[in-house]
């Protein structure tokens, strides 16, 4: 009951307070608009394609005025010509195989001409497809005019004998020659990074658990900061609610914003920009509310060792910016070693992984279980010490 | 026998090497209004944190209720009113009153009829619905203690709950007291306004941690030879900084 007093107090605060709301449910929107942009092909640029014998029926196909076609000589390599003339990718044509290398350095170059390259093989294969009908249907006319003319001599001799006769002998349909439509085999590489590490479809989710985080440490450490500076919290203790109450009444109150937050944000990032999730939206959502309350109990713990909201902001590069460098947002395992330990002590390294797997890879509740464990960890430890920390206000 | 609501044994409390309560005996029982007195910094607020369980004392002990203290559950039984409003500012004094009185399970069918009384008690009534960062310091002192009435409790404690409040609501507020005290309710009050110290059924003067005086304002008047309380307060200062001199 005392809970429900804290969590119903905690919404009415929030809901008051229009500016930190707006911060929480706009400001991602406004980001992840901003990084959609940044990331995805914007109309005005051109990404260069070093092309070396490759048909040209393709090189036609490929081309628009999003990519420049660059025709190189049969030696030519990738690795080096995408080097030196700073080529966006390199295609490479052996028979009926293509060999795409991508540069990858700029994820829109990659995506312009990932697009450009798969209109084009549509548009051949569709081509194909279209002359394929055409000679169908020129045959299939040329039946058509065959069975009139057997349907007539049959009526003509039904008529003489009085008789109908249906099976009549079908003559040898015409042979017609369907060319299979040209079907080109493509392999990509990546001079950079890895196809999947670059989309802004794989930033999305790690965004999305980095907002969570955020706003959710920022909001609930000044919030919590407040109750102490304003003596509110030495008052509520002057009642009988248990330490833990408090504690357990904001993770309610916050963890219930950040979800609506998440939901916008999924929504949002799902319809507007048509992003591809593959995994569960719900195991997405779970993600969220885990970090959500380890972001809550971590900011309450650190708001104990602020006086001002300056100092709480103070935290920040401290104990927030160095997370997004861990989220997985730069690939961890290509870290040095040390590094790579020293991610293991962030929690959003473990969520930013188990957002990544379920959305790019569709993982499983199974397969992020780990990940889950270790924010529940965190969340407990982070909770106990708020407990324990607060019996400098009243032992009991 | 009347029933003792708060019973201090022996009580001292330092900060650091700063000794803030030194011996410090009080024993309140059912029934009577009890003023605290002393100069500012002589340990009043200390002594009431103390008794309630939120400050952590060096030596002795303190029952409030018959039940040694730090101790939850009793909370319940007391209203306190701390001496800085600790207030929810954004939200209207209506939801202040109301968070606080669920937190002290006051049963719902009797929340709104609680509230409504004690916003009467201290003039509130027209304000309850406005926000309490619009309020003045002497609103937010008569919310305060509001709250601290509205789970019609056995033991008030008081800090300075008459600070910024007008003569006539002040004449309201001890006419309120008064009634609390004849329901058989203890009050504990520590105050600066002399005239509210006359007031009071029992008198401590708190002075360098010391319990300097304590009695009826009669007894204290005939004690020290002097008319008021106010007198009292001075001279007994006095006679304590001379036996420090002649030491
Ligand atoms: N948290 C604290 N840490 C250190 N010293 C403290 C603390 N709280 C109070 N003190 C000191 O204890 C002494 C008594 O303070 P207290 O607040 O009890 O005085 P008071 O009698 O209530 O005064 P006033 O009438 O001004 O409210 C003061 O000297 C004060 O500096
Ligand atoms: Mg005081």
């Amino acid at each position: 009951m005392r809970v429900i007093a804290i969590f119903k107090r905690v919404l009415r605060e929030m809901l008051r307070d229009k500016r930190t709301l707006a911060l929480m449910f706009i400001a991602p929107l406004f980001i992840l608009t901003l990084m959609f942009f940044l990331f995805n092909t914007s109309s005005d640029t051109v990404a260069k394609i070093g092309v070396s014998n490759v048909d040209t029926t393709v090189v036609k196909a490929i081309k628009n005025k999003h990519v420049k076609i660059q025709h190189y000589g049969t030696q030519a390599t990738a690795k080096d010509q995408v080097r030196e003339d700073n080529l966006a990718a390199f295609i490479k044509q052996r028979r009926g195989k293509l060999t795409v290398t991508y540069q990858n350095s700029q994820p829109g170059d990659s995506a312009l001409v990932r697009q450009a390259l798969q209109d084009g093989l549509t548009k051949i294969k569709v081509q194909a497809l279209v002359a394929a009908t055409q000679t169908q249907k020129k045959a299939l006319q040329q039946q058509a005019k065959v069975l009139k003319t057997l349907v007539a001599q049959q009526q003509q001799l039904a008529a003489a004998r009085g008789t109908s006769q249906t099976g009549a002998p079908m003559t040898k349909s015409q042979q017609t020659h369907v060319s299979a439509p040209t079907n080109y085999q493509v392999t990509s590489h990546y001079l950079y990074g890895s196809a999947d590490s670059t989309f802004f479809d794989t930033f999305l989710p790690i965004l999305l658990g980095f907002f969570v985080f955020f706003f959710v440490f920022l909001i609930s450490g000044i919030s919590l900061l407040n109750e102490r500076t304003t003596g509110t919290l030495t008052r509520l203790l002057a009642t009988p609610i248990r330490r833990g109450e408090i504690i357990t009444g904001y993770l309610m109150g916050y963890g219930l914003f950040a979800l609506i937050q998440t939901v916008i944000t999924v929504t949002f990032a799902l319809t507007v920009f048509q992003i591809h999730m593959i995994g569960s939206v719900w195991l997405i959502l779970l993600i969220n509310f885990l970090l959500a309350l380890v972001a809550l109990s971590m900011g309450i713990f650190v708001s104990t060792f602020a006086n001002s909201e300056f100092q709480m902001m103070q935290f920040i590069p401290i104990l927030v910016i160095p997370q997004v460098f861990f989220s997985g947002l730069i690939p961890v395992d290509q870290m040095a070693n040390w590094l790579q330990w020293i991610a293991h002590i962030f929690p959003l390294y473990y969520g930013g992984n188990a957002l990544m797997n379920v959305a790019t890879r569709g993982v499983g509740l199974s397969g992020i279980a780990f990940e889950l464990i270790v924010l529940v960890l965190f969340a407990t430890l982070f909770t106990t010490l708020n407990v324990v920390g607060m019996k400098r206000y009243r032992r009991v | 026998m009347v029933a003792t609501t708060i019973d201090v044994r022996d009580v001292a409390k330092s900060f650091g090497s700063n000794p803030v309560l030194k011996q410090i005996n009080l024993r309140l029982p059912a029934g009577q209004i009890m003023g605290l007195i002393g100069p500012s910094g002589a340990g009043k607020t200390t002594l009431v944190k103390a008794i309630l369980g939120m400050e952590k004392v060096d030596a002795g002990t303190t029952t409030v209720l018959g039940t040694q203290m730090p101790n939850r559950q009793v909370m319940q039984r007391i209203g306190y009113m701390a001496q800085s409003d600790a207030l929810y500012e954004d939200l209207t004094a209506r939801e202040n009153i109301r968070f606080f009185a669920e937190l002290m399970s006051v049963p719902k069918p009797q929340l709104a009829g609680a509230i409504d009384h004690v916003a009467q008690v201290v003039n509130l009534t027209d304000a309850l619905d406005r926000r309490v960062a619009a309020y003045s310091g002497g609103m937010k002192r008569r919310l305060s203690l509001a709250i601290a009435l509205v789970q019609d409790p056995e033991l008030l404690i008081l800090d300075e709950p008459t600070v910024g409040i007008d003569p006539e609501l002040r004449q309201q507020i001890w006419a309120e007291l008064y009634q609390l005290k004849a329901q058989g309710k203890a009050v504990l009050v520590t105050t600066h306004v002399m005239d509210e110290a006359e007031r009071c059924d029992y008198l401590m003067l708190i002075r360098e941690g010391i319990a300097l005086a304590q009695g009826t304002p009669q007894q204290l008047e005939q004690d020290y030879a002097v008319s008021t309380i106010e007198q009292v307060f001075l001279k007994a200062g006095r006679l304590q900084d001379e036996s420090h001199s002649d030491l």
